[in-house]
């Protein structure tokens, strides 16, 4: 917690910013952040990657930003879902939901947790690409347009609180956004990182690199009791010595915080071939 | 097999990198500057 609060910070130094309702106009601007981290939130010194993947394929230039795709690889294949464990701040914001005292649905998502990746392929990729307006012959950010909760909870609704003039637009579209921020951030209570699991397209992408990520979870099968520990540990519901580094695990560590024996550990490749 | 996956892992990161470079060549850092120094419209929801 105390990493995810301090990567929140240094994503999001401008707190003042909540207050004033200002947004940050300088050149760090140009850089993104490996967590879904809204540019339109006050604080915000950085990019969100998935809002400028959209950015271009909705019609900016280029339709396909090579600095995005590249800079997400190339986290995706230094860290895997370890972004979403520590970096991400809509993860802190679950996280800290996930503390209230509620029944706690300690599901798997078997099924589900695939609409994330539709939401990439989709939302995120072919919906921005593929809709123009007719006189524009832009598209739409359709994620950032329809779902992301980060946008509405750490952007719009700071700005609306500070910003008289920007409020008085809010209008349908607003008010679809923020029954499924409310939604989500229910689901967030009730199960651990709801939205991470089963929507978040930055997720689906790099859970795609998490079994070729630098860092991983080692596994010593020498070490293992059998104790079943590390399992219950896991509010993913993922079995560590069965499905080590799994595209769902976070590298939160609870699993190895559990074990008893040692058997499970961080593990960093060294880039050798 | 270690070392068909440290390949891919060393392939992967290298193909990243070159497309960040062209990326910044390209000039799109000020591309996603222009959008993101301005309150983005759609993602708060009025746009």
């Amino acid at each position: 917690m105390f990493s995810q609060i301090a990567f929140f910070l240094l994503q999001n130094p401008l707190l003042k910013n909540f207050f004033t309702g200002d947004i940050y106009r300088g050149r760090l601007k140009m850089l993104c952040t490996p967590g879904l981290n809204c540019y339109s939130c006050p604080a915000a010194v950085t990019s969100c990657p998935v809002g400028a993947m959209q950015l271009f394929l909705a019609g900016a230039k280029h339709s396909v930003s090579l600095f995005v795709t590249g800079f997400l690889v190339t986290s995706g294949v230094a860290f895997g879902r370890l972004i979403c464990g520590f970096v991400c701040p809509m993860g802190l914001l679950q996280d800290l939901l996930y503390k209230i005292k509620a029944p706690k649905f300690k599901a798997r998502f078997r099924y589900i947790q695939y609409i994330k990746y539709l939401i990439l392929a989709l939302f995120v990729m072919i919906l921005p690409f593929a809709v123009r307006n007719e006189l524009s012959g832009l598209g739409s950010p359709w994620f950032c347009k329809y779902i992301c909760p980060a946008g509405t909870v750490f952007g719009a609704l700071p700005l609306f609180a500070a910003n008289s003039f920007l409020r008085g637009f809010a209008g349908v579209q607003f008010a679809f956004k923020l029954m499924v921020a409310s939604a989500v951030l229910s689901a967030a209570i009730l199960n651990y990182r709801f939205f991470c699991r089963v929507l978040c397209p930055l997720g689906a992408f790099y859970s795609l690199f998490n079994r070729t990520a630098f860092i991983k979870i080692r596994f010593n099968c020498e070490k293992c009791v059998s104790c079943g520990d590390c399992s219950k540990a896991c509010h993913l519901k993922i079995e560590p010595p069965l499905e080590l580094n799994s595209p769902e695990c976070m590298r939160c560590g609870n699993c190895i915080r559990a074990c008893g024996s040692s058997a499970l550990s961080y593990k960093s490749e060294r880039a050798k071939s | 097999m270690i070392k068909k996956e440290n390949l891919l892992r060393v392939v992967l990161l290298a193909v990243g990198i070159v497309m960040i470079l062209v990326g910044i060549y390209r000039g799109e850092l000020y591309e996603i500057m222009k959008k993101a120094v301005v309150a983005c419209l759609e993602c708060i929801g009025i746009g």
